[in-house]
């Protein structure tokens, strides 16, 4: 325990001293507020509280922003340590590979919950400062804020996967950028694609529902809008949230984060200083 | 417990290359054993094993007892790599309090350990500003850190200064007198010549040659190098009567083996006052080292 601790406040320590952690803070803040303050345009219409409809918008950007800065930190965990010559001595310490990799994960994950505190913070300042209703969305937003980590430890457990594949730094962060890619913005477009290829067959009825649940960036999106019933605000694959029974997506949410880094884990027992 | 770590009929094959072949070493406790090679003979591969980060292919490793690379091994094992490397943007302080808390000692430590290896004014300083030697001390002395039964060094002197260099063999001298076992690759052979109790020489993955450096100067038997240098003019005629004889800077170079030495020292007097200067040199460390790794080749 003393010796996850540790390597959780070195591994955060180094995280801090790299910006990193200023860099997810920013990011996730400015996106908030700038979608809070934008989203007040079709309250109106729609006839929903204010922080419903920023919790659509938010979940939208959390499936692209998310996934990028958990690539991001986790990319450099294996690969830089193999690099700069640090794996070997650590690794003839008496630490276990899953102990060093949990204090890296116990690390990552307080910052990329730190950011996602700060920005749904932020958004649900704005909206419920604007109008009181938006005390309605608190819950779904609170769904969105722990769904989000948990999004975050799946991409966290795959990228250490990717960076204990590849021997170099540079070579793990182009895996990720390409898992990123894959999964966050071409499997949504393969997927329409296909859809209206298939015109309503048995692609449409079977295969994508399973396709949906197995990506998890997909996945954390249908479930969250699935649950706050905004799928009306949504566009695009959101749109199928309807289709599919909540307890999948809620399951899909749940075990991608503990695939992610059982799959880290079998990676990095494989690595060799 | 006779000894710290044993080793025996070690074989490490890396596909088709055989990186170790059938090597067997003991180190008892207090002993400090040099262990010499080229680039590529085997040494670093040896240490990974004994630290149990690569596993062996056949072959028997013990630490105390216990196997390489099991929670009581790696407890009862300092390392040290070669060129000691570190994350650039933690200090010498947060590196070494993670290192103790990962031994399960106090983070208190930290600064005494700190100030025995010359680095209790750049404690505070990131490690990223380090020069090379500096971060070898870093890496010196979280190899300190407990009590390490067995320490392993990967070329542990490599960037120290002379000065640094003797204080480090001085801490080393320390711990071996307390009952640590020290293993150390070098490439200064004359600090390891003063330094360590037995060599150990490599060469392709094999033990060529094991023992105190008196043992191994006899077992080598190697030709005695004598340096004549000549009066004024006279450099042609030693060199004529002298056969094997090369010339250099108007001195001669010639060798003979340790029967013939003093055959060959009576003709050289011989020559009277053609002669301004002799020079009687025995085999080095180095030569020992060239003719043991040489001769495994062959």
């Amino acid at each position: 325990m003393i010796r996850i601790l540790s390597t959780a406040r070195i591994e955060f320590r180094i995280a801090l001293r790299n910006r990193w952690v200023a860099i997810a803070m920013v990011l996730m803040a400015v996106f908030s507020l700038v979608l809070s303050l934008a989203g007040s345009a079709p309250t109106g219409g729609l006839g929903v509280d204010r922080l419903s409809v920023t919790v659509a918008s938010l979940t939208s950007l959390s499936v692209y922003l998310i996934p990028l800065l958990a690539l991001l930190m986790s990319f450099d965990a294996i690969a830089g340590e193999t690099e700069r010559g640090t794996l070997s001595l650590l690794l003839a310490y008496p630490i276990a590979r899953w102990e060093i990799l949990l204090g890296k994960l116990v690390a990552h994950l307080a910052i990329l919950t730190l950011a996602v505190l700060l920005g749904h913070g932020l958004a649900a300042g704005v909206a419920i400062w604007s109008d009181q209703t938006s005390l309605a969305g608190l819950p779904s937003l609170f769904r969105l804020s722990w769904s989000s980590v948990l999004l975050g430890a799946t991409f966290l457990g795959a990228g250490y996967a990717l960076s204990s594949l590849s021997r170099r730094p540079s070579g793990a962060a182009g895996l990720a950028i390409g898992l990123w890619l894959g999964l966050v913005v071409l499997y949504d477009l393969a997927l329409l694609a296909a859809i209206v290829a298939d015109n309503g067959g048995w692609f449409t009825t079977d295969a994508f529902p399973v396709a949906l649940l197995a990506n998890p960036a997909d996945a954390f999106r249908l479930f969250n809008l699935t649950a706050s019933g905004a799928t009306a605000a949504a566009a695009g694959v959101g749109g199928a949230a309807d289709a599919i029974p909540i307890w999948q997506s809620l399951a899909s949410v749940l075990l991608w984060p503990l695939a992610a880094l059982a799959l880290a884990a079998a990676a990095f027992r494989k690595v060799t200083p | 417990m006779t000894s710290t770590l044993t080793i025996s009929a070690l074989t490490k094959r890396f596909g088709e290359v055989a990186a170790l072949t059938g090597v067997s070493l003991s180190v008892a406790p207090g002993e400090r054993v040099a262990l010499l090679g080229h680039n590529g003979a085997g040494k670093s591969t040896l240490m990974k094993i004994i630290l149990g980060l690569i596993p062996a292919t056949s072959g028997e490793v013990t630490i105390c007892d216990a196997a390489p690379g099991s929670q009581a091994a790696r407890r009862a094992v300092a390392y040290l790599p070669e060129n000691a490397a570190f994350h650039p943007a933690l200090t010498g302080l947060e590196q070494i309090k993670h290192y103790l808390a990962l031994r399960g000692e106090a983070s208190t430590l930290a600064m005494p350990l700190l100030e025995k290896v010359g680095l209790g004014q750049a404690a505070r300083r990131r490690i990223g500003t380090y020069s090379k030697g500096m971060r070898q001390r870093v890496g010196l002395a979280q190899a300190l850190i407990g009590h390490p039964l067995l320490l392993v060094l990967d070329e542990p002197t490599s960037g120290l200064d002379p000065v640094s260099r003797r204080e480090f063999y001085a801490l080393l001298d320390d711990l071996a007198a307390h009952g640590a076992s020290i293993l150390l690759s070098s490439h200064a052979l004359t600090e390891v010549e003063a330094r360590t109790d037995r060599i150990v020489i490599l060469s392709r993955g094999q033990l060529v040659a094991e023992g105190s450096l008196p043992d191994l100067r006899r077992r080598a038997d190697l030709p005695v190098t004598l340096h004549v240098t000549a009066r004024n003019g006279y450099a042609s005629d030693i060199a004529r009567a002298l056969p094997g004889a090369i010339l250099v800077d108007g001195g001669l170079t010639l060798t003979c083996t340790q029967s013939d030495k003093l055959e060959t020292l009576g003709r050289i007097t011989g020559l009277g006052t053609k002669v301004s200067d002799i020079e009687v040199l025995p085999p080095s460390l180095e030569d020992l080292y060239s003719h043991f790794s040489q001769g495994a080749g062959q």
